[in-house]
């Protein structure tokens, strides 16, 4: 598990960032992105790939959660 | 000399990199890279923030020297004690040129070098004694200081020292805040950790304490903002600052250049953080970000083009008076500019410059240099992280050279192949360089010239350039008897 913390890019698209190996990257996909569901699979442009529990409704950004990396970047 | 295709680029790589061996070769590879700006991810072709090979002469700092003398060190009103031998404070003691307003040794002790000064017996028995006994001298002696950090130097990892409940302590007997920084210098790869470090105990000593939000009376205005990553160096922050005056916005606080702990506490309260050094402070903008609400930009006062674009979109974070302050300050100085790249411009057309800094400029700058014609043709950070070179891709041209934490004879030969006009990089690269007979810059601490902030410091920028380069005496540096016979004949019959 790892600390992450999402927010949102100048052009409104989701931030991936792991403060742990200062790690920035734009997130490519996410598997949940509605009204009543946020989270699930996060896919970053790097080829990572993360695991966020999800949440029942989109919360304010920036958020730092927990995550459970799937597919390590680099 | 035209500038290089991508194979000759690549070639050139290649031919530096041949005398290391296999193993060495492989690892220097990945830091090495021909600028390609359709790549849209850096790592795809550059490795960065990596161990530095033993045996390569590097040029970087550690931990301690990110967080003392970059983050910590400038903020003018509080003392920092280099916590450990004395070495490492004494030899960087005032270096980097953070101007600030203030008497030395009475409110502010920007230039001072405060030390514990371990000797072999606080190594055996532990420091804490000694230091819980500083930080009460300190008092005794300058007791118009704001706050103390400790700054640990190596030692006091190795050995264990509890500075975290000795600050405590000392803090509750002054009632000011006393801030232990875990900047060891064999964290990380690099100073880039000591500023992370740096940034985390802002967060966590003086945001909050005792975990409760510092209360103050301060009261927040509508266009209030912060300079963040500005260290003042010949005064960069100051002539930032009025132009950002001059279009209507309040600046609450400047971290950490002539920046004091009263601004720092402040900053939560501001509507818009704006960020310089994106390298060394964005983790305390991200937690800003975070915990306040408070949103953040990165912005670039490094040449006229830049900060007008800079500015513009500072605006757009505001009302229409901010933008028509902003439209107006560009103009105001639009004649300034003009005459100034009409006096270099000429003299400076088509020069090549090659750059090696820290963590911000060797893509910052870049603006600079553009609005007088030059051109950019190989850039690297020393300490860099791949969203460095993310951002640096699309700043640079096609088929230039990019190294990350370059090595001494890298660099060398780089020069040698590709024979720049001008070198910007640091003091350890200076003579070097200079007695190659190639014009060289300092842009760490801008040879001792300054600011280059904003639009009176891109004056400065371009009389120093223009001095660099055309300065006579690079054309006499062959002594009388390497000189060609049929140069002499010349001379004579002249
Ligand atoms: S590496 Fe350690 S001993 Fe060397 S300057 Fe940094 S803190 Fe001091």
């Amino acid at each position: 598990m790892a600390n992450i913390m999402i927010r949102r890019g100048a052009a409104g698209e989701y931030v991936f960032y792991l403060p742990k190996r200062d790690l920035e990257d734009t997130i490519t996909s996410m598997e949940f992105d509605q009204a009543d569901k946020w989270g699930g699979e996060i896919k970053l442009n790097n080829g990572g790939a993360y695991y966020v529990d999800p949440m029942p409704a989109p919360p304010k950004l920036p958020i730092s959660v927990r995550a459970r990396r799937m597919d390590a970047a680099e | 000399m035209s500038a290089l295709t991508r194979e000759e680029t690549e070639a050139l790589i290649k031919e530096v990199l041949e005398v290391y061996p296999e193993k060495a070769q492989k690892d220097r590879a990945k830091h090495l890279a021909v600028n390609d700006q359709s790549v849209e991810q850096s790592k795809k072709c550059i490795t960065s923030n990596r161990k530095s090979l033993p045996g390569v002469m590097t040029i970087r700092g550690c931990a301690y020297a990110g967080s003392k003398g970059v983050v910590w060190g400038p903020i003018k009103d509080m003392i920092h004690i280099s916590h450990g031998p004395v070495g490492c404070g004494q030899y960087s003691r005032a270096g980097r040129r953070n101007y600030y307003v203030g008497v030395t040794g009475v409110n502010t002790f920007g230039t001072m070098n405060f030390t514990s000064d371990f000797q072999e017996k606080d190594i055996v028995f532990g420091g804490d004694k000694k230091l819980a006994k500083i930080i009460n001298e300190i008092e005794g002696l300058f007791p118009l200081h704001k706050g103390i950090s400790v700054q640990s130097e190596c030692p006091i990892g190795l050995i264990g020292d509890d500075i975290e409940a000795v600050s405590k302590k000392g803090a509750a007997e002054l009632d000011k805040p006393v801030v232990p920084v875990r900047c060891e210098g064999f964290r990380g790869v690099s100073q880039s950790l000591g500023h992370h470090i740096a940034n985390d105990s802002i967060r966590d000593w003086v945001f909050s304490r005792d975990g409760k939000d510092v209360k103050s009376e301060f009261v927040p205005g509508p266009y209030d903002v912060s300079i963040i990553g500005d260290y003042n160096i010949g005064g960069d922050a100051w002539s930032s600052r009025i132009l950002l005056e001059e279009m209507g916005l309040r600046v609450v606080a400047q971290w950490s250049g002539d920046g004091t702990l009263a601004e720092i506490e402040l900053t939560p309260k501001v509507k818009l953080n704006l960020i310089h050094c994106y390298r060394s402070m964005n983790y305390i903008a991200r937690h800003m970000e975070e915990k306040y609400s408070i949103p953040w930009i990165e912005y670039n006062f490094f040449g006229p083009t830049k900060i007008a674009e800079s500015l513009r979109a500072i605006a757009a974070h505001f009302d229409d008076k901010i933008k028509a302050g902003a439209e107006a300050v560009i103009a105001k100085y639009q004649p300034m500019v003009d005459a100034v790249i009409a006096k270099y411009r000429t003299r400076l057309e088509g020069k090549r410059v090659m750059l090696y800094v820290g963590g911000l400029r060797p893509r910052h700058v870049i603006g600079s240099y553009e609005d007088l014609g030059m051109e950019v043709v190989g850039t690297g950070y020393e300490f860099g992280h791949n969203d460095d070179y993310d951002r640096t891709i699309k700043e640079m041209g096609n088929a230039t050279l990019l190294y990350d934490d370059v090595t001494g004879f890298e660099f060398e030969e780089f020069v040698k192949k590709v024979k720049p006009d001008l070198i910007g990089s640091g003091i350890k690269e200076k003579y070097i360089f200079q007695k190659m007979g190639v014009p060289f810059r300092q842009m760490h601490s801008w040879d001792y010239s300054g600011p280059y902030h904003g639009y009176d410091g891109f004056a400065i920028f371009a009389r120093d350039m223009d001095m660099t380069i055309n300065n006579p005496c690079w054309k006499i540096l062959t002594p009388p008897w390497q000189k060609k016979p049929e140069a002499e004949a010349i001379a004579k019959a002249a």
